[in-house]
């Protein structure tokens, strides 16, 4: 039974899409990162991507870059992770890890899946693992019931896109253009398509879309073809600007309402 | 492997390839593609472009006469008696990678990457660099072959080499100084990965070493081997015998990669890899990443790499800033997990040592970074005593770091300089000197990007 997949699931049932919200663990220090995915759950997210922080994050852009530039430098680890996650299930939300795969393969994959669960953790998205290299991976999701997420692309080939849903448990997450994390000013053409494409393939797996969405006109869009969206860097500009866990319950609250206006309307 | 060549052989890429990578990208454990999946079909692009251009008598003309008539090859052999003299009575010979156009080894690379540009239509090439051989050599390139070109470069860099900034500029690149996380050469790498991943449809990104996913580290390799296998029949033929060893520089590993493979299969034949020891490995101040490193991955692949408890990748510190990296190429990682390959440590101040010998007793100013290989000769020259052949790479040559080099010896106010043959074995910075740490210095003539 997946934890993201019956959340999602829900929403879907609602007539909606399920709103994920992405924040880093450690900005502007921990205890504050989890307030604020507290308040993010409160304003309305069905699921909180809790970000590890990583020295070399290759497919982010310069907002999510600033905020765990900071915790990394703190020292921010997987323990504090583990704290966020265990936060985020009591506050009545599915919490999801987002980390860069060297941070886990460090602790220890087993470990890493085992600490997971424990902690009331759904699973585990990993932008820079493909399904590929992914064997120690599947094996303690498999063993635990974990779920994993697995990224697809515009650029993926029919093939890939087969490959790696057949990989996935929970969701997929389908990049919605060729490039890094980042707030935009339009959701790109190829979102839809993309969306279109993995569902061809695998037509039981939720598709949640993320990159770029960071307001409810924008959200409202997205949720009119895919299963959830993802906001990332709207969230983490809400910290950067100081405006703290009050800020990020806002904003959740707008974006909750865009992904309902699907349904209203 | 044998062979009975006797001249060198003309670039070749198909011979005596090493069975590994596999189809996959895979040196035992190391290596593979750790990736988001918006670049995977790019890479396997690259991947099937590459494979059908090597087997392509065409290209392999084109880039033999490349290598012949615009860098220089081959490159000659040179012994080194007097430097020697310091060695333990070994015999040491120069590959001359130092005399190829551009300055280094990192022309082999970027002629080979620049054609398979060309090949898979794209118009526009991208690279990082750590302080400025392989952006010059991309840059040089992309001249040559009417190609846009734009490399990332880390802010401190673009600040301490801005002599090089202008080099690329004048041969028509765009630079961008990096200013995110620690602002060098990994931070380069990243933001260039960035820009691939963003305009991956009109964009090549030219790797400047034997590091990255599958498949950089092969490419880089094959591109590179032709030092080894020129090296491997100049030696036949004018010793008739292999080198008890061959030594080589490594940050992430492409000049040693490339003076090894022909070698890998001759298991008589001692094969070193010199680490950039900084201020010495137990100090934590140091780029000595097989060494002082652990497994993991950085970059794309599995390797070694400088990390701490939590994963985090570790700033390098060396005052070649050719070797300044935090990892290292796979290759590099499964030659010493299986022992065919040893890597040791050369601190600053011994490599500065050997370069001061080789420009006093030989006339010839070596990188910085291969500096190291050269002090790693003075000591294996030690350890394995008279009459043994030491083959050493000398992947570049030193211009660019005479002021990192004046400051360090203190030679910028004075009249006379100190005529001897560099004998002085403890040779420390002079007062007025720039600390060993405080890397001003050269470009990655010896290394990674």
């Amino acid at each position: 039974m997946s934890a993201l997949g019956t959340r999602i699931g829900a929403a879907t049932a609602e007539g909606r899409s399920a709103l994920i919200a992405y924040l880093p663990v450690g900005y502007p220090d921990v205890d504050a990162s989890i307030a604020a995915m507290v308040a993010a759950v409160e304003g309305g997210a069905d699921v909180v991507e809790i970000g590890v922080p990583y020295s070399d994050p290759g497919m982010d852009g310069p907002v999510i870059q600033q905020a765990v530039d900071v915790a990394v430098r703190a020292g921010v680890g997987m323990r504090d992770v583990l704290r966020a996650v265990e936060a985020v299930a009591a506050a009545g939300a599915v919490p999801v890890v987002m980390s860069y795969w060297n941070p886990i393969e460090r602790y220890g994959v087993d470990r890493f899946a085992d600490d997971l669960a424990a902690a009331g953790g759904a699973g585990a998205i990993t932008p820079d693992l493909i399904p590929d290299e992914a064997g120690p991976w599947l094996a303690a999701t498999e063993r635990l019931g974990l779920d994993r997420v697995f990224l697809v692309a515009p650029s993926s080939t029919d093939a890939r896109l087969t490959s790696t849903t057949a990989a996935c448990r929970g969701f997929v997450y389908a990049a919605s253009t060729m490039g890094v994390t980042g707030t935009r000013s339009t959701v790109s053409d190829a979102a839809e398509k993309l969306v279109a494409r993995t569902r061809a393939v695998a037509p039981d797996l939720a598709v949640c879309v993320g990159l770029g969405v960071s307001d409810a006109d924008q959200a409202a869009e997205v949720a009119g073809f895919a299963d959830g969206v993802i906001v990332g860097s709207a969230y983490v500009r809400a910290m950067l600007d100081g405006r703290g866990a009050d800020g990020v319950r806002a904003l959740s609250g707008e974006l909750a309402e865009g992904v309902r206006r699907q349904a209203g309307a | 492997m044998t062979t009975s060549a006797v001249h060198p052989p003309e670039q070749r890429l198909e011979p005596a390839r090493p069975s590994w990578p596999d189809e996959t990208g895979h040196f035992g454990v190391f290596g593979g593609r750790f990736v988001p999946e918006a670049l995977v079909a790019a890479l396997d692009e690259l991947t099937e472009a590459y494979r059908a251009m090597r087997a392509d008598p065409a290209f392999q003309e084109e880039f033999a006469r490349l290598q012949r008539d615009y860098t220089g090859r081959p490159s000659p052999i040179t012994e080194v008696a007097r430097f020697a003299e310091h060695c333990g009575g070994a015999r040491v010979l120069l590959k001359r990678e130092d005399l190829n156009h551009t300055g280094s080894h990192k022309i082999n690379n970027v002629l080979g990457q620049a054609l398979l540009t060309k090949r898979i239509g794209k118009s526009r090439v991208i690279a990082e660099t750590g302080a400025g051989q392989h952006g010059v050599a991309t840059a040089t390139a992309a001249a040559l072959m009417g190609l846009s070109c734009t490399v990332y470069m880390g802010e401190e860099d673009t600040r301490r080499q801005a002599l090089n900034v202008a080099r690329m500029r004048l041969l028509g690149a765009e630079v961008i100084p990096v200013t995110t996380g620690s602002r060098t050469l990994k931070d380069a790498i990243n933001e260039a990965f960035r820009d691939w991943v963003t305009n991956v449809e009109t964009t090549n990104y030219v790797f400047g070493t034997v590091a990255g996913p599958h498949p950089f580290p092969e490419m880089v390799r094959d591109f590179q081997r032709v030092i080894g296998d020129e090296a491997r029949a100049q030696l036949l033929e004018r010793e008739g015998r292999l080198p008890d060893a061959v030594l080589a520089c490594v940050g992430g590993g492409s000049n040693a990669i490339g003076v090894f493979t022909a070698f890998v299969p001759d298991d008589g034949v001692r094969l070193v890899g010199l680490e950039a020891g900084g201020d010495g490995v137990d100090t934590g101040r140091h780029a000595a990443t097989i060494t002082g490193g652990s497994p993991g991955v950085l970059h794309g692949a599995r390797s070694y790499l400088l990390q701490d408890d939590n994963g985090q990748t570790i700033e390098s510190h060396s005052i070649s800033a050719g070797l300044d990296y935090p990892g290292v190429g796979p290759e590099h990682s499964h030659l010493h997990d299986i022992g065919r390959a040893e890597y040791r440590a050369v601190t600053d101040a011994e490599a500065m040592e050997a370069f001061a010998l080789l420009c006093r007793t030989e006339g010839i100013i070596p990188a910085i970074e291969s500096a190291h290989a050269l002090a790693g000769a003075m000591r294996l020259g030690q350890e394995l005593g008279p009459d043994t052949l030491l083959l050493v790479n000398l992947s570049g040559r030193g211009d660019k770091d005479v002021e990192t080099a004046s400051r360090w010896f203190g030679l910028g106010d004075r009249e006379e300089v100190d005529p001897g043959p560099g004998l002085d074995t403890d040779q420390q910075p002079t007062e007025g000197a720039v600390t060993q740490g405080d890397a001003v210095a050269g470009q990655d003539a010896g290394e990674t990007a």
